[in-house]
């Protein structure tokens, strides 16, 4: 099966809404993307510390289990789909746990913590009669494992033996952010999730759309959490597919602020003010100073942090009209007390209820809603100019939604003749 | 446990505001329901069973209720929608120093402005109240959500 779009422009400007909202895309997406040449984020090695630790997760539509093996089956982190060999059935039905094995409940058919088959009741039958065809191959019939990259103890897996290197997939920018969120260890303050009516892809979109942060989300402007005249900007791998929003703390003054959003409806700036604002509180604790920074890898994930929170989402499709964002919040584990409280106060900010994220839900929603009749319409991405796709040194622009775009054409083998890359 | 009567009315009572403040949006009524020494928070039950702390919502003194509300009203953007809570009786927990300590099921519907209704979270509170006068003020509230995958986003209280 393959599909077909008729890009109106070759620098991704223009995206038509059928991509949004078509079944057949939809399951092209799963395959050719998420079990295709992609790395995608499992979930952090700090929630599987000990052997026979797992977690279960989605990749795609795939439900996978993200394991740590037991001494005896070699200590090592596994990620295999969760699908019983037998009759398909879920082999791991809790979200997290410890085993020392996984055990499917329909016939009772086992797995090594590594993912591999190793036993089947009745494989010999019962007095001589019954059981397996003597040649049938457990090894051979294992659920699909996954490969692993462990990059300071962030996992990621792929399901294709063509995918490059993790340290090539993420590039030196890639790499250099992992690295700076995970440089000590970390402790896991615990999860959010949120189930959004829109296609995944409009999440994905939204975390490359710089432009909107500081227009939708007022709590940012308002407060004086993250403004477009703070010094920061849009970095980008070289295949433009990662992208990351950064920004600088107190980089700008709150009459630059106040003259620049002059005029725009809605922006409350000066008008408001918060009566406890120890939740704003920040002292720069990277090397970099940011206050603000949100690496996004395709396909499925984002490193946040915003002031004191720090999370990961894992971006889950469910269906063509629906999408799961499910967060892990973490702190570090040498945070003082105060620090480990300041955190959590944080978490105020981000995830469904946040004051600076909960807009994205009803943004997203409201997209899905008004783009269905209209398959051949499309929307308009040049915020930050048109044609070639490159960095910038400020935040007023939607380009990486195009790199996005581009890449995805790419995997899917519908690139626009001479598409930009 | 042995309960006065006046105690299990005012409880009672508190309940019944509590949910209908909010689906009157009557938020800044509702806030006086607590000291202002208070504490709001909403916690989700996968956390509150593996022992983590993580917070949807989280306000350690009145203050911080009221900014909640006021971002509601005139800074945050969110779907458009009338609540309905309905909540079960109130189980009591224990008092300590004249501090009663309920908890009780809540189911909170959401339904939008073309009248289509949904369930949109379940739970339970747990409540530490104390009498002033002859009604109840909250010192602390924990909205312990059995739904944690939240529909589409959350902000208007529950």
């Amino acid at each position: 099966m393959s599909i077909e779009v008729k890009w109106e422009r070759d620098d991704y400007s223009r995206v038509p809404y059928r991509l949004y909202h078509d079944p057949e895309v939809y399951a092209e997406e799963m395959a050719r993307i998420f079990r295709g040449p992609t790395w995608s984020y499992l979930c952090l090695e700090a929630e599987i510390p000990n052997p026979g630790d797992f977690r279960t997760v989605w990749i795609g539509d795939t439900s996978v289990v993200v394991s740590r093996a037991t001494e005896a089956a070699g200590g090592a982190i596994h990620a295999f789909v969760n699908r019983c060999a037998h009759r398909g059935a879920q082999i791991v039905r809790k979200t997290h746990g410890n085993a020392p094995e996984h055990v499917c409940i329909y016939h009772r058919w086992c797995y090594r913590t590594d993912g591999e088959l190793i036993g089947i009741p009745f494989r010999r039958g019962l007095k001589g009669e019954g059981g397996m065809p003597k040649d049938f191959d457990m090894a051979a019939a294992s659920p699909q494992r996954l490969k692993v990259a462990n990059v300071n103890g962030m996992l990621f897996g792929t399901f294709s033996d063509k995918t490059e290197s993790i340290e090539d997939y993420l590039g030196e920018f890639g790499m250099g952010m992992v690295r700076r969120f995970f440089h000590k260890p970390i402790k896991i303050l615990g999860y959010s999730r949120q189930l959004i009516r829109g296609n995944w892809k409009l999440y994905a979109e939204n975390l490359r759309d710089t432009y909107h942060a500081s227009l939708l989300h007022e709590f940012f402007v308002t407060y004086g959490v993250d403004r477009a005249t703070q010094k920061g900007g849009v970095k980008m791998d070289a295949r433009h597919r990662h992208n990351m929003n950064h920004a600088y703390t107190a980089t700008d003054t709150q009459e630059e602020a106040k003259a620049a959003y002059a005029g725009t409806a809605g922006v409350k700036l000066d008008r408001m003010r918060l009566r406890d604002t120890k939740l704003l509180e920040h002292s720069a604790e990277f090397a970099d100073r940011m206050n603000l920074a949100g690496p996004t890898f395709f396909p499925n994930c984002i490193i946040i942090q915003i002031n004191h929170s720090m999370g990961t989402r894992q971006i889950r499709p469910k269906g063509v009209d629906g999408v799961e964002i499910f967060q892990t919040l973490f702190g570090f584990a040498d945070d003082t007390p105060e620090m480990a409280r300041h955190r959590l106060i944080s978490a105020n900010l981000v995830g469904p209820a946040g004051f600076v994220s909960m807009e994205d839900g009803e943004a997203i929603e409201i997209i899905q809603k008004s783009t269905l009749n209209d398959p051949d319409a499309a929307n308009i991405i040049e915020m930050g100019g048109r044609g070639p796709i490159t960095d910038l040194e400020h935040r007023v622009t939607e380009t990486p939604v195009r790199g996005f775009w581009s890449y995805w054409a790419e995997l899917m083998g519908v690139e626009a003749p001479g598409g930009v890359r | 446990m042995r309960v006065p009567d006046t105690i299990r009315h005012a409880a009672s009572d508190l309940m019944a505001e509590y949910g209908l403040l909010i689906d009157e949006d009557r938020l800044e009524d509702w806030a006086e329901l607590f000291e202002e020494a208070c504490d709001y928070k909403v916690v989700i039950r996968e956390n509150v069973e593996q022992g983590l702390p993580n917070i949807l919502i989280w306000c350690d003194n009145k203050d911080m209720l009221r900014d909640r509300i006021a971002s509601y009203r005139d800074v945050n953007e969110y779907n458009l929608h009338w609540d309905r809570h309905v909540i079960g009786p109130p189980r009591f927990c224990g008092e300590a120093a004249g501090v009663w300590t309920i908890e009780a099921s809540y189911s909170l519907f959401q339904t939008d402005l073309e009248g289509a209704s949904r369930l949109f979270s379940v739970g339970r509170y747990r409540i530490e109240f104390a009498l002033a006068g002859e009604s109840a003020r909250i010192k602390t509230a924990t909205v312990i959500a059995d739904t944690g995958l939240i529909p589409t986003l959350l902000a208007s209280p529950i």
